[in-house]
């Protein structure tokens, strides 16, 4: 299969900080790969360097075939890209801005627009509003439209569901699943963990270095330990007395329940007594897969 | 916990020229509740955190904040509370310790209870080494924690933080969530937006807001089972797409 | 009172940690003062004056060697007859002609008194009516002399002031031609240095660069429209000045507004240099208004002849293109002359021109750093 996407030792220094430091991953053809990171991890340095609006200082990037740094007039024809904030213009209507992507990349709205209908439906009927006035979801679906118009081989979506509430981000993801059946690569940042299992394959990042890369499926069952979820009514205290205990190696909130790990990985019997004991007779305790963010804390504990 | 209300809104409107951006709100805040503040962007939250911090005067309908009205006693409730908000909430130019020493002059403490909380603060986040340090040097994580440490410096009796944890490593998302807590357990009642949904779960209620309207209101668990839906993500999708 | 100390000391830690607000602050002040002292001058200086010498005696002799080695005077021509005046103008050199009548001499003994006529380019009022003053004060120094030498007491010469093209000293012929210069060169290059940087703000700027659009298509494509909409508004301008000023054009109008459009061009196109170099909008609209407007209103020549200030003030003015766009439009509307008078200043301008769209293009970031 021919690589979308080939990095290798990729590094960028900004004066003294290392954004990236020695990456390297390969993105296949019509592959949806996820970088995933909080801020600062180097998310939009990368894909700037993917799309060749920024030079690495180490390594070489091959993209689409082609090297970021000497073909990058051609390359740029290529790529379909949506920063953060989604860079619209906001005082031209909906209409207008889809208009002049379509024409600044020699093609029409028409030409492509089986490409993006699933996708404009949705803000269609409010074409001729000035895209300053939309909402922050249908913003990134403008923008995603924009981004599609002229069918690039590589779209890039820095941040797509940075900001938006958690209904347009589920609409977002199942918008891009669609894509797939037009065999476009797609490579997209998010700060959000749950967001990982939508990709095909997905990279870790944290200060600039690569924790993990692989499937969702696979990062998750790279968890090294037995994962228990425990659930109290009193959240906080539960955390508390969780930490004091001595068999638990790591206690962690998550919603509704503490993820815990054991520092021999085994459930210990007397848990349920110890919390007793410190006034929590309500805790319930299971056994759990671990999801992503599981993974990305333990990587993270290693790192430090 | 429970009985001392601090947060009292009935039937608030707030109205910009024709367009409605609350409307008619009803909810109470008790002493030490963590109480989540959920919705799309647009749907009116920041509009309702304005009036309650008296940033702004409603409309119509009764709001009291920390027993003050929110009319004519705006700058009552501006003295008891804390505020943090996303865009701003530190200077970026000033050091950690100059940043502590503006925001509680401005609060009105005395200069030997700034020292002592200075001292506390840095401590309690392992801070000391970064006492003169410029904050635009700061990593985001850290200025975060910072930031709700000041809104907090003069221990108010309500702290207002829009979307606090925006980006931030979930490391320090948790460890920024512990110190919620802590202060919510010593009685400061914590009003907090977010659109992480699993910080959702970490209140003790939270409420929706779609459109200027409050169309859900409870504790988790029970919206949960309200909804039937394993997690307040999926409430929120249930609400919003029924 | 602790709050409020509180507040003034973070406000001082902000205007001493940015270095912008000091230059603000104290540089610009600095910088004022020296520039308003030194090209800010109501004296003349080797204002340039030709002599029409109708009379040739040793009056007049004695007078114009006087009148040039006063300090104030430089001498550029030496005319036979009425005929060229108008040509000598439009060279642009001459300020004033000084013509001594015939008999000069003669006049002056025999009848007390003789006239002289002083023929001042009337497209700069404010420099014709210091000659005439300056002349005058030669005059009556030189009549006290020789009054105390040769003659009774009671002489005199009076010079006659004729103003040519503006023959009511009009300030506004002087005034107007300079604002239009002003205005254009400000708003034109301070609407496209905001439109780039505006752009690099919001982001849109590197959707465009991840495109096919190249960049002097961009900067094409951004000057543009300014280019059609300016040339409205030189209309605009213009025709006001006629009508409420009285103003007319006694050049060609197809030539004016030709050279007004090359002016625009090169106001957009240096607009375009500006955005390119600046990293926000603030920084841009800064440069564009501050930076130019100060310079262009002190030392263009447009209240302040160039001729009157230092050397290095006539170099710095050199690199102005409103220095040359002056020449030209009041060379066209007040004096009437034609691209013969004034191809060297256009030639400029377009060399401008061309230097700031090639400049542009090869500053014009293809990359974010």
């Amino acid at each position: 299969m021919l690589k979308a996407i080939e990095s290798s030792e990729i590094t960028k220094t900004f004066g003294a900080t290392k954004a990236l430091d020695n990456i390297s991953f390969s993105v296949n053809e019509s592959e949806v790969f996820g970088f995933i990171g909080p801020d600062g991890a180097g998310k939009t340095t990368l894909f700037r360097i993917i799309t060749t609006l920024m030079l690495p200082d180490e390594g070489t990037m091959k993209v689409l075939g082609m090297d970021c740094k000497s073909e990058y007039k051609e390359l740029r024809k290529n790529i379909g890209y949506m920063p953060g904030r989604f860079s619209l213009y906001q005082d031209l209507s909906v209409e207008e801005n889809l208009n002049f992507y379509a024409t600044v990349f020699g093609t029409t709205v028409e030409e492509n627009y089986e490409l993006i209908s699933d996708i404009y439906s949705h803000i269609e009927p409010f074409k001729k509003r000035l895209a300053g006035k939309l909402s922050g979801g249908m913003k990134q679906k403008l923008a995603l439209s924009c981004a599609l118009i002229h069918k690039p081989r590589l779209l890039v979506l820095d941040e797509p569901t940075t900001g938006v509430d958690a209904v347009s981000r589920s609409e977002f993801w199942d918008m891009l699943g669609k894509l797939r059946q037009h065999n476009i690569t797609i490579i997209v940042s998010t700060p959000y963990m749950d967001e990982a299992i939508r990709c095909d394959k997905v990279a870790l990042l944290q200060n600039g270095r690569i924790l993990s890369i692989d499937t969702p499926q696979k990062i998750r069952a790279g968890f090294s330990r037995k994962l228990f979820a425990v659930k109290s009514v009193e959240k906080y205290r539960l955390i508390k007395t969780l930490r004091k205990n001595p068999e638990i190696l790591t206690a962690y909130p998550f919603g509704d329940s503490v993820h815990v790990t054991f520092i021999n990985n085994t459930l210990d019997n007397c848990l349920f007594e110890y919390l007793a004991k410190e006034g929590i007779g309500d805790a319930v305790i299971q056994e759990l897969e671990a999801g992503i963010e599981d993974r990305f804390l333990e990587l993270m504990n290693k790192e430090r | 916990m429970m009985g001392n209300k601090v947060i009292t809104v009935r039937n608030l409107v707030k109205k910009f020229g024709s367009f409605v951006a609350n409307d008619n709100l009803n909810f109470e805040v008790s002493a030490g509740e963590i109480f989540g503040f959920l919705g799309a962007n647009g749907a009116g939250k920041t509009t309702t955190i304005r009036i309650l911090s008296g940033l702004s005067k409603p409309t119509s309908g009764e709001v009291k904040v920390a027993g003050f009205d929110a009319y004519r006693q705006t700058e009552n409730i501006k003295k008891n509370i804390g505020y943090m908000c996303q865009k701003f909430s530190l200077y970026e130019d000033l050091t950690v310790k100059e940043n502590i020493v503006l925001f509680g002059g401005i609060y009105g403490m005395s200069k030997s209870l700034i020292r002592e909380r200075l001292v506390e603060l840095l401590a309690n986040l392992r801070f000391q080494e970064y006492e003169n340090r410029i904050i635009s040097d700061l990593p985001l994580g850290l200025r975060q924690k910072l930031a709700f440490s000041v809104a907090v410096l003069h221990e108010p009796r309500i702290v207002f933080l829009d979307e606090p944890t925006g980006g931030v490593d979930p490391i320090t998302r948790r460890q920024f969530w512990e110190m919620i807590y802590e202060k919510a357990a010593s009685g400061i009642t914590v009003f907090v937006t977010t659109h992480y949904m699993d910080e959702a779960e970490y209140c003790d209620r939270i409420s929706i807001m779609s459109e200027g309207k409050i169309v859900a209101l409870d504790s988790p668990e029970k919206l949960k089972k309200q909804y039937n839906a394993p997690t307040v993500e999926e409430v929120f999708i249930k609400i919003a797409r029924p | 009172m602790k709050r409020f100390l509180g507040f003034v000391k973070k406000e001082f830690l902000h205007i001493f940690r940015d270095y912008r607000t000091l230059f603000i602050l104290f540089g610009i002040p600095a910088a004022q003062i020296l520039i308003f002292g030194y090209a800010v001058s109501t004296d003349i200086k080797n204002a340039g004056v030709a002599i029409l010498d109708l009379s040739h005696d040793e009056v007049t002799q004695k007078l114009t060697d006087k009148i040039f080695s006063s300090g104030f005077f430089k001498k550029t021509e030496t005319l036979l007859n009425y005929n060229n005046i108008d040509k000598v103008f439009k060279k642009g050199k001459t300020k004033a002609v000084i013509v001594f009548e015939d008999d000069f001499g003669k006049k002056l003994i025999s009848e007390g008194k003789a006239s002289l006529n002083i023929i001042a380019d009337g497209s700069e009022p404010n420099t014709a009516t210091l000659i005439t003053n300056y002349t005058t004060a030669i005059m009556n120094d030189f009549t006290n002399e020789f009054a105390g030498s040769v003659l009774n007491n009671s002489i005199r010469i009076s010079p006659e002031l004729k103003m040519l093209y503006n023959p009511n000293l009009k300030s506004h012929f002087m005034f107007v031609p300079g604002v239009v210069t002003l205005i254009l060169i400000l708003i034109c290059a301070l609407m496209t240095s905001v439109t780039i940087t505006r752009e690099k703000e919001f982001g849109t700027m590197e959707v465009l660069l991840v495109s096919p659009l190249r960049p002097i298509q961009i900067i094409l494509g951004k000057v543009t429209p300014y280019f059609i909409l300016s040339f409205i508004n030189v209309l605009l301008i213009l025709g006001l000045s006629w009508l409420v000023f009285g103003l007319p054009v006694k050049g060609s109008i197809t030539l004016l507004l030709a050279e007004c459009m090359l002016y625009i061009l090169m106001s957009l196109t240096l607009g375009i240099l500006i955005s390119t170099v600046s990293k926000n909008m603030q920084q841009a609209i800064f440069i564009s208004l501050i930076g130019l407007m100060l310079p262009t209103i002190l030392l263009s020549g447009f209240i302040f002849p160039i001729e009157n200030m230092p050397k290095i003030y006539d170099y710095v003015s050199s690199i102005m293109p409103p220095r040359y766009f002056i020449v030209i439009i009041k060379n066209i509307m007040i004096k009437g002359t034609g691209l013969m008078y004034i191809w060297k200043e256009t030639l400029i301008l377009i060399i401008m021109t061309l230097v700031f769209i090639g400049l542009s293009v090869r500053k014009f970031k293809i990359r974010l750093e």
